[in-house]
Formats: structure tokens, sequence, C-alpha cells
């Protein structure tokens, strides 16, 4: 038995730190965009034309990390477009997660013709080149925050679905779901209170997984021109500005590029560290 | 129908029509211990998991009748079968390491019994549990109850497990294999605590197994199978001093003594697997007709 184990907290680790601090920081930005950004992230002034960032020479006092070939400050930029990457991240990842977990819980533990069904489904939607999909999709519905999160959702639920069968198929094979159904619960019932609970460490690692690729999902789109309008300000869109004077201004695609990168990073690894946490087993 | 729990007749088979279980009757009495014997794949856990409804996905019940309490199982609905499995029966399950929810402490998995069968009060339900967890001779039962499994040794999940079986006063509980996950020294504290809580309730226990030793100890009567298919059925007394069938005998033979530690295994001799193998297929013979 524990006791000495069970009752000290263990300390957050390193990794739960750094992720968690680095995403508050995002929120906190994109919360305060209008009140912590130097300058208008749309204003142009093409005799400020890459500007270099400040400790270089030439820099001028305002403009943080310089400007970009029309003369729009960077870090204002960089703020604002934490906004929509955001925005998309939680709610394009909430609705994957939900869409895909409800249809790979349900295949995974009732089997049968509903599995039969959805795993031919993921079967399909699999064979598709996902990021092709997405930019037809978004070609037929029209930029827009709508369209992206839609077309997020549409290409990646079958991640979750695939995953959580899995998980639901071998969780239903253990002793304690037998003696549930046998103390009289219902299908369901034992579904939800036995099997959904065992599944979670696993819902929320993939869930902070996903909400990173739809930033980078929603990066890629922009690149390409699919995001929303082509003036306001996205990671993605200023990546692919900035690919254009890479040598003349290189800060205008490396300073977007560390943040994507960085954001990404720390949702997986956010979500790494939450499983180690909260499963109950692992703990 | 005699007896607490009655199965006539029952043939389970796989959905390819290949027989798992062949015509099996037994009869378990009210407050008495039957044992279900034989060798691994003989469809012993099966019939545990074919009363309580709990087959495998690719098994169906084809014929026979199931009586419990004066019900015929496999005449009901899912849902009033369920219902009248859960008033009047519990399982001890065989790896008391998957058969408690990995992600709840152990006090509302006991209680929870209670209040969903009997329709208990937590307060209530939550003495209960106490109450049990005592019987069951776990110390400090109030921390146990909020312990997660896996804080557990397998012993002591195990006797959560008898106790959460218990629980409802069930008439007929039915114990799979329950001590052959554990550890041998533990294993005959659990069997001497199963066989006491069983007389302390007078529940009607189905006690599947290999081990004829622990069958000795344990069972009033027994039934032994071979390939689905029971070739003996027996007063416990009379089968240990002479059993009928040559399998029976063969299996008896098989088992290791004490007073011979370093003398070779006996196996079950090939013409006697031969024999029942016979008896098998003369059986599928005429169910087929």
């Amino acid at each position: 038995m524990r006791d000495a184990r069970g009752g000290e907290k263990r300390p957050i680790g390193m990794r739960l730190w750094l992720s968690g601090g680095w995403l508050t920081v995002l929120v906190l930005a994109a919360l305060c965009a209008p009140l912590i950004a130097p300058k208008d992230p749309l204003m142009q002034d093409l005799f400020l034309g890459r500007l270099p960032p400040f400790w270089m020479d030439g820099s001028e006092p305002g403009y943080f990390l310089g400007t970009d070939s029309l003369g729009r400050d960077v870090l204002s930029r960089i703020l604002y477009g934490a906004r929509l990457a955001l925005i998309v991240a939680v709610i394009a990842g909430s609705l994957t997660c939900i869409v895909g977990a409800t249809l790979g819980l349900v295949a995974g533990f009732y089997r049968g013709w509903a599995d039969r069904i959805i795993s031919r489904f993921v079967d399909i939607w699999m064979a598709f080149p996902p990021v092709l999909f997405a930019i037809l999709l978004i070609a037929v519905l029209g930029p827009g925050l709508t369209s992206i999160i839609i077309a997020i959702v549409v290409i990646d639920w079958t991640r979750f679905a695939r995953v959580i069968r899995a998980e639901a198929m071998s969780q239903s094979a253990m002793d304690y779901v037998a003696s549930a159904q046998v103390a009289g619960r219902t299908r369901f019932g034992t579904m939800m209170t036995e099997i959904l609970p065992n599944v979670l460490p696993t819902i929320v690692a993939l869930l902070t997984l996903e909400m990173g690729i739809a930033v980078i999902v929603e990066a890629i789109l922009s690149f390409v021109n699919l995001s929303i309008s082509t003036d306001s300000p996205t990671w993605g869109g200023m990546i692919s500005e900035g690919r254009t004077s890479v040598h003349q201004a290189w800060w205008v695609l490396v300073f977007p590029l560390i943040t994507l990168f960085l954001t990404v990073l720390s949702f997986s690894q956010l979500g790494e560290g939450l499983k180690d946490r909260f499963d109950p087993v692992l703990r | 129908m005699s007896g607490y729990l009655s199965i006539r007749n029952l043939t389970v088979c796989l959905k390819s029509g290949a027989p798992i279980l062949r015509s099996v009757s037994l009869t378990v009495s009210a407050g008495q211990v039957h044992g279900l014997v034989g060798e691994s794949g003989a469809g012993k856990s099966m019939i545990g998991k074919a009363v309580l409804g709990t087959l495998p996905r690719a098994l169906h019940v084809t014929s026979g009748e199931i009586w419990l309490d004066g019900v015929n199982l496999l005449s009901l609905s899912q849902t009033e079968r369920r219902k009248q499995i859960g008033a009047t029966a519990a399982l001890i399950p065989q790896d008391p390491l998957t058969a408690l929810n990995p992600s709840k402490r152990i006090g509302p998995q006991i209680t929870r019994r209670l209040v969903d069968i009997l329709g208990w009060s937590k307060t209530k339900a939550q003495q209960r549990a106490l109450e049990l967890l005592d019987e069951v001779h776990i110390p400090n039962a109030t921390r146990v109850m909020r312990s997660y499994p896996h804080e557990l040794s397998g012993g002591m999940r195990q006797r959560i497990l008898i106790a959460s079986a218990f629980a409802a006063e069930p008439k007929l509980i039915i114990a799979d294999e329950p001590t052959t996950a554990l550890d041998v020294t533990v294993q005959k504290q659990i069997l001497r605590l199963i066989a006491e809580m069983q007389q302390r309730h007078d529940t009607a226990l189905l006690f599947v197994t290999h081990d004829l030793g622990v069958v000795s100890k344990v069972c009033d009567t027994l039934s032994v199978l071979y390939a689905g298919k029971v070739v003996e059925d027996a007063q416990m007394n009379r089968f240990f001093m002479r059993p009928i069938h040559p399998y029976s005998a063969a299996l008896l033979a098989a088992t290791p003594t004490y007073t011979d530690p370093t003398g070779s295994l006996t196996p079950v001799p090939e013409h006697v697997i031969e024999y029942v193998e016979k008896e098998v297929a003369e059986h599928d013979v005429r169910a087929a007709r």
C-alpha cells in the first residue's frame, strides 16, 4: 500500500512549466493585443520598409522586431496573428476531438455494424492527401474562419477515431467492463462510466496535439493565401511574405516561424505532460 | 426446476457453427458449491459467461435453457435479463488486476452496486461497504476505500472483488478461476475467504477451476468438462474415491502429489484422449441429426 506516495503532490515538471508558460504568454498576448501591440498591424509606411530588429544597425525605436517590406511592424503582426492561431487551435481542436473521439468510442465499444461503417469511413478518409483535401474544401467553401475550422475538423477527425477506437477496444476486453455489465449497467452506461474515464488521458494528449496541428494547418492555408482575408495578420501569411525577401530582411520570415514552432511544440509537450499527470496508473 | 441455477442442454457455437459448449447440463443447488473442472479450452469459463450474458461477441447460444431463480434467462429480453442477473448473481473474476476500473477509487466501485441494484442511499451503501471490507479481513478499510486499484496488491484487490461480489447479497456467485492470477501463498487465503463468505451468506457458488486440489477443498458437487462436453457429474466424496469416467480418473491420476515431489508427472494417457474424443464426435453426429 502507498500513502507515503499518494499523499504528497508531485512537483510540476519542467516540461509542463515551459510549455504551459509559453502558451499562457501567448493567450495573454492574443487577448491584450490591442493594448500591448506597439503599432497598428495593418499600418503601412513605405519609408520605414525592411527595418531590422532592435539590436542591429539602422533599427528604429518602436519597431522592436523590425518591419516587413511594406513597413508594417513585425511584432504587432505576430501578436495579432496569435489571435487567429489560438482561436483556430481551440475551436478546431475541440470540435475535431469531439467528433473523432465520439465516433472512435462508439466504434471501439459497440463494434458490430457501427464499427464497420466508421472504420470503413476512416480508411477511405485516410487515403486522401490531407493538405490537398483541405485546400480543395476551402476552395469550395470560400475562405474565412469558419471554413478553416470546418476543413480542419473534416480532415483530422480520423486521427482521434482510430486511436480512441483502439483504446476503447482494449479497455472493453478488461474484466471490470464485464463486472459492470453483470452488475446491471446498460451498454451506454458502461461506455460512459467505465470506458470513457479510462480513455480520457489519451483524449487529452491527442487534443493538445491536435491543437498544435490545427495551428500548422492554419499556417499552411494562409501560406497558400486560403486563410482569412489576405491583409489581416496571420503567421502563415507572414512566413509566405517573408519568404520572398529572405535575403534582404530575414526577420520577417524568422520571427513568425520561431513563434509557430514554439507554439506547436508547447501544445504537444503540454499534452504529454498532462497525460503523465492525470493518468491514474502512470501517476 | 430443481436447483437455484439449472442449465439444460446449453449449446454455444462460434459464428462459423463450430460448437464450444456441447449440450451442457448442470445444476447448482441453493447454498451449495459446484465445481467446474477441465483443461484449458474445455469451455469452463464460457459456461459462466453464458449465464452472466458476457459471452464474447464471436459466440452465441444456439440452444438450451438457463434457469436462474426460476426464470429462464434465455427467454428474457436483454434489458430484463440484465436486471435479473444484476439482482440475483455476481461474478468473482479471474484476474484481479483488470477487474477494477483503474480510473476510479475503490469506494465508489463497491457502493455503486448497492446504489444501482438495491437502490440504497449513498451513506448507507458507504457504511455497508466498510462492513464488507471488514468481512474480507481488509485492515484500515476507510483508507482502502479512498485508494485507486493500482495502489493495492493483487491479493488485496481480489479481496475487494470478493467483497463487492457479495455486496448486494446475490443468491448465486460465479467464481471464474479466482485464484489463478495470484501467488500460491495468497491463493490459499483467498480460497479460505471465498469458502467462509459463501457459508456466511449461504450463497450458491459455481466454482470454475482447473485445479482438482482446490475443488476437493471447496466443492460439494462437480462437473468434469472435456471439449465443451460434460463427461462426468458427481458428488464430491464419491468422485475422489471412485471416478466413473476414464477421463476423470486420468485427470485425478495426473494430479501431482506432495508425498513424491521428485516423481515425474503422469499425463492423461493417449487412449483415454482417444476415448473422449470419440465420445465428443459421436455427440456431434447425434446433434447434427
